[in-house]
């Protein structure tokens, strides 16, 4: 299998400002791919990239086999895209909006357009003035599904949706899927990445810090503990791989890197283990694990105020 | 006074957010008023020189209509006539700006909104905005003052020209308290309260077009369609001549009632509507919005739709009043002097309409430049939505070209016929109306050029163009309307594409400067085109 997206040491800097620093990102086709990283990260930038409404600087980007800056037009027929914020016609109506960009992409699916509609709720004789938020981003939604394309490029496409449409959501992204399209959604809802994303990539200040399976990911951080043993706690602050250890007695809780689980295990065991739970590190976690240190002086902070 | 809560916090941030554009304006406008005044001084400073411009003034239809009737043969009366008319037009112009710019910009962008949400009442934003207007105003007029008095100008005179020169931004100031409660975006906002600056420059046209000559030949008196216009009530106050202070009572009173109007629809209204209800529309697109220049179309229609409107009435005024004009040109030795100077060959009727034609393609040129602007709206809106379609950065702009040129071309032609259908009905003959039309449309060519400046503009400086295109037809008014009183130089003149459009029907058309003027069009367009597929989309 060919890859839908290919970039390799992708630079993009805006003034002195450098939004992209030799960022990598593979998608492959039929996969759907989350791209995860804080505000600024550099994510819109790499979707604008991949559309060519912004030209690189250096590195090399391939979609759908072609460079995105020079074969616009015949890729545009093949991929659809959903803004982060969208920005309709005020005196356009919702109907009007979703069929001119079906047609500017190449025709859309009339019963698929019904059946979206219906589905998000939608009513699309209403001015886009009107709408709220959540409504334009729907706008956008509908065009996008209603489209029969290869590659769905989705930049935090839910941000304003409610919760049952943002269920509504994870469907579509599923048949999609399962017909074999490619997706990569970049995203804030860690929830709706776990739920919906084979492989994620992490930005971070123009870089990629990781990207793998979810599972992948899970190996390379840690897992959190909390045992009660039949006596005193001992040893475990001598292992490899334990962090952030607090012993109370016969109870200890602990983070140890996943990968020296089995060795912990083992110390366990020979305690005598009354009670235990572990718990696998959420995305959440590794989301954190990756920005903790632009976090960690609020959360101290924030403590220190409480404390007072 | 909780309604006024927190009008000072917001006026703060007014001047803040204009603390370039507002003095670019004043400074601009001074710069403009002290070289034209001087240059008056040095053009009339015998009293011969000075009876010849009355008379020629009182004589002719034409000078009267753009520049506005002379009240007496003095050096001040003088200096008013041929600085005030342009002033008060842009005066105007900046006043609704400042107003729509910080009352219904912010209730569209969403930032009421959120300022809203604070310590703010109902009244707050749009009384900033007035005073911010009101302030820009008061300003304008002193400094108008000190510049005709830095020209040794006499004292009361100069007071009562700033005088008329504010309060006819405080005027329009509170027409833009208007618009912007009816109209539910910027845009629309500006329109009408620029459909307002039309009609008061064309009532005050028609008042001064049909003065009456006062008994020594060297001074008119403006008819009543002045009345209807505050750039006439400005004049009629009437600076280094009678000085009629008291005028200053009927701006304040339609002033104070604008603004209460203004403050009653603010109050009846939720933020971020405006007075007409707002209709669905249909489920799905018809055909012919389906393509990038069928949005382009649907979007550009609107304000074409408009100037149109506005194109045919004025036409019409001016050719109605060229039949006036002709019967009242007579035998003056003066005028026959002006036309000489004017270079044309043809009869008196027809100077008046190449000079007419001139204005005019200057006035739709406004046009061209707003319709094509709408491309740097759409960049900074839906552009990426629709250029991550399968639509071309060349295609998408040469919708929006293809609209603006047509639209252009449209009116051009369309002015033609109105000035020849109302000058015919009025001489009972339709002979003159192709010729007429053809007069128009010689002004297509010198418009294309600027179109081309203003394509280069959002091709090279995306955030600068809107700014930028706006002063390059400023540039042209200008030189059109008081470059031959300050002298300029011919290669100043030679800067605008409307000092080289032949005039017609007076001249006779020559082929060289249309084919100059297109190709420059072409060149200009081809570059901006180029330069807007080579670089990032500015959001």
């Amino acid at each position: 299998m060919t890859d839908a997206i290919r970039i390799s040491t992708l630079v993009k800097s805006f003034g002195d400002l450098r939004a992209l620093d030799e960022l990598d990102l593979t998608v492959r086709t039929g996969e759907v791919h989350g791209f995860l990283g804080p505000n600024g990260a550099g994510k819109s930038t790499t979707i604008r990239v991949l559309l060519g409404l912004l030209r690189k600087d250096t590195g090399d980007v391939r979609v759908l086999g072609g460079d995105p800056w020079r074969d616009v037009v015949t890729l545009h027929r093949r991929l659809a895209y959903v803004p982060g914020d969208v920005n309709l016609w005020p005196n356009l109506s919702g109907g009007e909006a979703i069929d001119l960009f079906g047609r500017l992409r190449g025709g859309l699916d009339p019963s698929r357009r019904a059946d979206l509609l219906e589905r998000f709720n939608l009513d699309p004789t209403k001015k886009c003035r009107t709408y709220s938020k959540g409504n334009r981003q729907k706008v956008a939604i509908v065009a996008a599904f209603a489209s029969d394309v290869e590659l769905y490029l989705l930049d935090e496409p839910t941000s304003g949706l409610d919760p049952l449409m943002e269920a509504v959501f994870q469907d579509c992204v599923n048949e999609v899927r399962r017909a074999g399209r490619t997706v990569l959604l970049s995203s804030h809802i860690l929830a709706e990445v776990e739920a919906l994303c084979d492989r994620v990539s992490i930005v971070r200040d123009g870089r990629t810090v990781e990207s793998g399976t979810l599972a992948e990911l899970r190996h390379l951080t840690r897992t959190t503990i909390s045992v009660e043993t039949a006596g005193p706690v001992s040893g475990i602050e001598d292992l490899p791989g334990v962090h952030d250890l607090t012993v109370d007695g016969t109870h200890a809780r602990f983070e140890v890197d996943t990968g020296e689980l089995q060795r912990v295990h083992r110390h366990l065991a020979h305690l005598g283990v009354r009670s235990l739970t572990s718990a696998p590190p959420t995305l959440e976690e590794l989301f954190m694990r990756h920005y903790g240190d632009e976090l960690e002086p609020a959360v101290t902070g924030e403590a220190t105020a409480a404390v007072r | 006074m909780t309604a006024f809560a927190g009008t000072l916090t917001l006026t703060r941030l007014a001047l803040r957010r204009d603390r370039i554009q507002l003095p670019v304006w004043l400074v601009g406008l001074i710069a403009m008023a002290m070289a034209t005044a001087s240059s008056v001084t040095g053009l009339y400073d015998t009293a011969q020189e000075r009876a010849a411009y009355a008379r020629t003034n009182v004589t002719s239809v034409v000078s009267r209509v753009f520049n506005g009737a002379v009240t007496d043969p003095g050096i001040g009366a003088i200096t008013m006539v041929e600085t005030f008319g342009l002033l008060a037009v842009l005066t105007a112009l900046m006043s609704t700006m400042a107003v729509v710019r910080h009352t219904r910009q912010n209730e569209e962008t969403g930032r009421a909104e959120m300022v809203g949400a604070a310590v703010v009442g109902r009244y707050a934003g749009l009384t900033s905005a007035l005073i911010v207007a009101v302030g820009a105003n008061v300003v304008l007029a002193v400094l108008f003052a000190s510049a005709l008095l830095a020209n040794d100008l006499p004292a009361e005179g100069s007071l009562a020209a700033g005088a008329a020169l504010g309060a006819v931004g405080v005027a329009f100031a509170g027409i833009a308290a208007v618009t912007a409660q009816v109209s539910e975006s910027a845009r629309g906002a500006n329109g009408l309260a620029g459909s307002c600056v039309g009609l008061a420059y064309l009532f005050r046209a028609a008042g001064d077009g049909l003065a009456e000559p006062g008994p020594s030949g060297m001074a008119a008196e403006s008819a009543w369609p002045s009345w209807l216009s505050p750039i006439g009530w400005g004049q009629r106050i009437g600076p280094f001549h009678d000085d009629d202070w008291w005028i200053l009572a009927v701006y304040a009173a339609f002033f104070a009632g604008l603004v209460a109007v203004a403050f009653v629809l603010t109050a009846h209204r939720d933020v971020g509507t405006g007075m007409m209800p707002v209709r669905s529309g249909p489920a799905t697109a018809s055909r012919g919005l389906l393509s990038s220049v069928g949005l382009a179309w649907r979007l550009q229609r609107g304000v074409l739709i408009g100037w149109a409107a506005g194109m045919a009435v004025m036409g019409a005024a001016f050719g109605a009043v060229g039949h006036d004009a002709e019967e009242m040109l007579g035998g003056s030795d003066d005028l026959t002097d002006l036309i000489g100077r004017l270079g044309g060959g043809g009869s008196l009727i027809d100077v008046y309409f190449s000079a007419m034609m001139g204005i005019l393609g200057t006035v739709i040129a406004g046009y061209t430049v707003q319709a094509l602007l709408r491309m740097r709206a759409e960049e900074t809106g839906p552009l990426e939505s629709v250029l991550a379609t399968a639509v071309s950065r060349p295609r998408w702009m040469s919708g929006h070209i293809a609209c603006a040129v047509l639209g252009t071309v449209v009116l051009l032609l369309l002015t033609g016929l109105s000035t020849g259908l109302a000058y015919g009905i009025a001489t009972g003959t339709m002979s003159d109306l192709p010729g007429l039309m053809a007069a128009a449309l010689v002004q297509a060519p010198a418009t294309l050029a600027l179109a081309g400046f203003v394509i280069v503009m959002l091709g090279l400086l995306p955030r600068w163009s809107v700014a930028l295109s706006w002063a390059g037809l400023t540039v042209c008014l200008v030189i059109k309307q008081i470059g031959p009183i300050l002298e300029l130089p011919q290669a100043v003149m030679n800067i605008s594409p409307f000092s080289h459009v032949p005039a017609l029907p007076a001249g006779d058309v020559t082929v060289v400067p249309i084919v100059v003027l297109l190709s420059a069009a072409i060149a200009l367009g081809a570059l901006g085109l180029r330069a807007f597929r080579r670089r990032d989309l500015a959001y």
